[in-house]
């Protein structure tokens, strides 16, 4: 029954060639592909951010026109949540992942999930040529009639960009389908479900959103597209259609895509804590249901959006108190996290600084989530610095969070390499802290009245207003030195080992990285994932007696 | 995760239509249909959207709706409800005949099928140009010869085309993808053991004639 393991070869170094890459139906390549994608895409919706914080340095004009800054700010919203956010911790670090830690060969449909990634691609490269026609002013969000009688931008590139969000959510939507289809028909025997992975668990609730919500986003653009070049008369008001059925129609996704954004940051979360405090995480069937009551509910709320878009009351009143509910699976998940760590043993590697800075973060963002649901809160916070503060807590603090967790967590398993451990944490600290100075000077600017979007500001803000817009270079010179870090390890950095940092994940069984067909042997799964309690330190390193690879004889 | 068995590609065993990474042909053939039910549950979200949209409109101009309503051609309609039936009860027998392993009889049912289909958009056809022919468009391109058309009528034709123009889409499709299955059919792809694509694109069908058997009440007859 023994093989020889002694040749090198691995997902990366099997093939070679661009179409060996482009055409590829591993799932680990395609899910390095989206990881590239993403990242680059996170740094242009990044550079636009910088440019949107130097404008409000000062009042007046800094460095941009008004009519400038509306496109600038559009499309860092909208770069940021349709080419990076959606795709980033599902796409990249769940196909990846997904797979290894099922104990699968690939996902259920690798060439569906190859066309999904093709899909991604064709609807970034739209959104490109959108931006470089004429940038749409709209905001993320599309508003009617911003969007059908638009002053600042022409239709055609409204038309253009809503086409790219279109192409992109069929991409989505396919990897949701995959991915559900691949939990619950290739798990390795003995991987029943009680058994999964937190981080599967969240992908799975994930998916399910994907497949859920992305189709009505899908037809309300497509209702927009028409709007736009036929006049329908749905959604223009001066053509009897009801613009706020479009906000309706969008925020029954975009809510929903909210906890398509932070279910996979919670997921990674997970495994981090648990690998990093040696424990099974605590409540562990109470943590898994929360990520699936998080997607049920996320569909039941996307009326606190629209607390002020004239609404009848008692919708309000029913919207505001389903929104309430979703405190009790968050509440869940982060005081089982805090359980997990209590009387863990902690070490604090760079991985589990980020895990720990996303409870605190995502805690803030949460809490404050708790004061725009409340109706009347939500009167004087709504389009404020306090909303923009609350959500990037949320997508920053969370998700962003949640990525980076995965990627140095995940890092020596993807490459085959360990990084510079230092200036892994000097970018935590640089992150962290310009996070902060950004986004807490928001909550302050927006409780005193600062309204967001806005080109301009009156003087007495400028103080606040510059000391985030500083935040946001330290920001920006963290994510710079953790580049060159990643970079560094990718040129010069040492051999990973097989488990670098004693997980008893089932991801860390295979090599680093992992053989074109992920495992030597046909898994078969005896333990769970967090059975830190049946292994010693020894075992939890170089693999217990049954994962061992068989020694060629 | 004790090695129970190699799992190299080149010890994989089984019929060539098995894929690598599956272990069972029943496990791939049930991955494939929850696949192929999820897919249909977001085309159901897909065009849930027009329905509500087609709600609340005709809240808002009951008239218009009546009036829009009055000026389809029911016959046609139900004609075409007949047509997208039968096609339907074929899907099935050709699904039917797959799983019996009887090649002709799926090619027969197969383009009985795609006849159906392609009767279908022919009638479609018929009644969309009398609609150009009356002027009774979308939008921008409204120019009713109508006598006294209430207002906001142009929003009822706006979400008739919508509405009856992304099932037609989704016909089209279903012929692409009948033919397809039909081509692999004579081609001896399938078998009394592997069937599953030909039961995926029945599905696929079915879904294209359920979302008309509610489109043809809510345009034509109320």
């Amino acid at each position: 029954m023994a093989t020889a393991i002694t040749d090198d070869t691995n997902y990366i170094n099997a093939k070679s060639g661009i179409a060996s890459w482009a055409l590829t139906v591993d799932h680990k390549r395609i899910g390095i592909m989206y990881l590239a994608s993403v990242m680059f895409m996170f740094g242009l919706g990044g550079v636009m951010a910088l440019l949107v914080r130097t404008e409000l340095l000062f009042p007046g004009e800094t460095i941009m026109s008004p009519r400038m800054y509306n496109k600038v700010f559009t499309l860092h919203g909208a770069i940021m949540v349709f080419l990076f956010i959606i795709p980033s911790i599902p796409a990249a670090l769940g196909n990846f992942f997904l797979p290894l830690m099922l104990g699968a060969k690939d996902v259920a449909f690798p060439k569906l999930n190859l066309a999904s990634f093709h899909i991604y691609v064709v609807g970034s490269l739209l959104a490109v040529v959108s931006i470089m026609m004429n940038a749409v002013d709209t905001g993320w969000t599309f508003y009617t009639p911003y969007s059908n009688q638009s002053v600042g931008t022409t239709t055609s590139s409204i038309v253009t960009i809503t086409t790219a969000v279109f192409i992109l959510g069929f991409s989505s939507i396919l990897t949701g389908v995959n991915f559900i289809a691949t939990v619950h028909k290739l798990r390795a025997p003995g991987l029943h479900w009680k058994r999964l992975p937190l981080f599967v668990w969240g992908i799975y609730a994930t998916s399910v959103i994907q497949v859920l919500a992305t189709p009505v986003l899908a037809i309300t653009l497509f209702l927009l597209i028409m709007e736009n070049v036929l006049s329908l008369g749905i959604f223009n008001p001066q053509l009897g259609g009801d613009p706020v059925l479009f906000q309706h129609f969008f925020w029954f996704y975009s809510h929903p895509a909210v906890y398509i954004m932070i279910l996979p940051g919670m997921a990674v979360v997970n495994e981090v804590i648990a690998t990093f405090s040696r424990r099974k995480i605590f409540g562990y069937m109470f943590v898994a249901m929360s990520s699936i009551s998080l997607a049920l509910l996320g569909f039941l709320v996307w009326g606190h959006h629209m607390f002020v878009s004239g609404m009848s009351e008692y919708a309000t009143l029913v919207f505001s108190g389903l929104t309430f509910l979703v405190a009790i699976p968050s509440g869940v998940k982060v005081f089982n996290w805090v359980a997990t760590l209590y009387k863990g043993s902690i070490s604090f590697e760079s991985p589990m600084l980020y895990a720990l800075a996303f409870i605190v973060l995502f805690t803030i963002g949460g809490l404050t989530g708790l004061f725009l649901g409340t109706l009347a809160v939500d009167v004087h916070l709504h389009d404020t610095y306090f909303v923009v503060a609350h959500f990037h807590y949320v997508m920053v603090g969370g998700t962003v969070f949640g990525f980076l967790c995965g990627i140095h967590y995940w890092w020596p398993k993807m490459f085959g390499k360990m990084y510079d451990e230092n200036l892994a944490r000097i970018s935590f600290a640089l992150v962290f802290v310009g996070f902060n100075m950004t986004f807490f000077t928001q909550f302050v600017l927006g409780s005193q009245g600062m309204p967001r979007r806005y080109y301009d500001y009156l003087p007495h803000f400028q103080r606040l207003h510059g000391f985030s817009s500083i935040g946001s270079y330290v920001l920006g010179l963290g994510f710079l030195v953790m580049l060159y870090m990643f970079i560094k390890s990718l040129m010069s950095g040492e051999k990973a080992p097989r488990n670098p940092w004693g997980s008893a994940g089932f991801e860390w069984q295979t090599e680093s990285p992992p053989i074109e067909h992920n495992f030597h042997h046909q898994q078969v799964m005896n333990r769970g994932p967090y059975d830190y309690h049946l292994a010693t330190e020894d075992e939890l390193f170089d693999g217990f007696e049954e994962d061992r690879p068989a020694k060629s004889e | 995760m004790a090695s129970v068995e190699q799992a190299h590609e080149d010890a994989h065993h089984g019929p060539k239509w098995l894929q690598h990474h599956f272990d069972t042909p029943i496990q791939q053939f049930e991955s494939a249909k929850l696949g192929m039910w999820l897919f249909l549950a977001q085309e159901i979200l897909f065009f849930s959207g027009l329905f509500v949209a087609y709600g609340l409109v005709r809240l808002s101009f009951p008239d218009a709706f009546a009036a829009g309503s009055a000026q389809l051609n029911r016959y046609m309609g139900g004609l075409n409800t007949v047509v997208l039936l039968l096609s339907s009860l074929t899907a099935a027998l050709a699904v039917r005949s797959a799983q019996l392993g009887k090649k002709d009889e799926v090619s027969r049912y197969l383009i009985i099928t795609i006849l159906c289909a392609f009767g279908f958009m022919v009638i479609k056809f018929f009644e969309y140009r009398l609609k150009f022919e009356h002027g009774l468009l979308p939008g921008t391109y409204w120019h009713p010869h109508l006598a006294n058309a209430p207002d906001h009528m142009h929003v009822f034709f706006g979400l008739y085309f919508m509405l009856t123009g992304l099932h037609g889409v989704h016909v089209v499709i279903g012929i692409g993808v009948l033919g397809w299955i039909w081509m692999r059919n004579n081609r001896g792809d399938f078998s009394k053991e592997y069937w599953t694509p030909v039961d995926l694109a029945a599905l696929y069908w079915h879904l294209v004639d359920l979302v008309w058997i509610y489109l043809f009440p809510l345009l034509y007859l109320i």
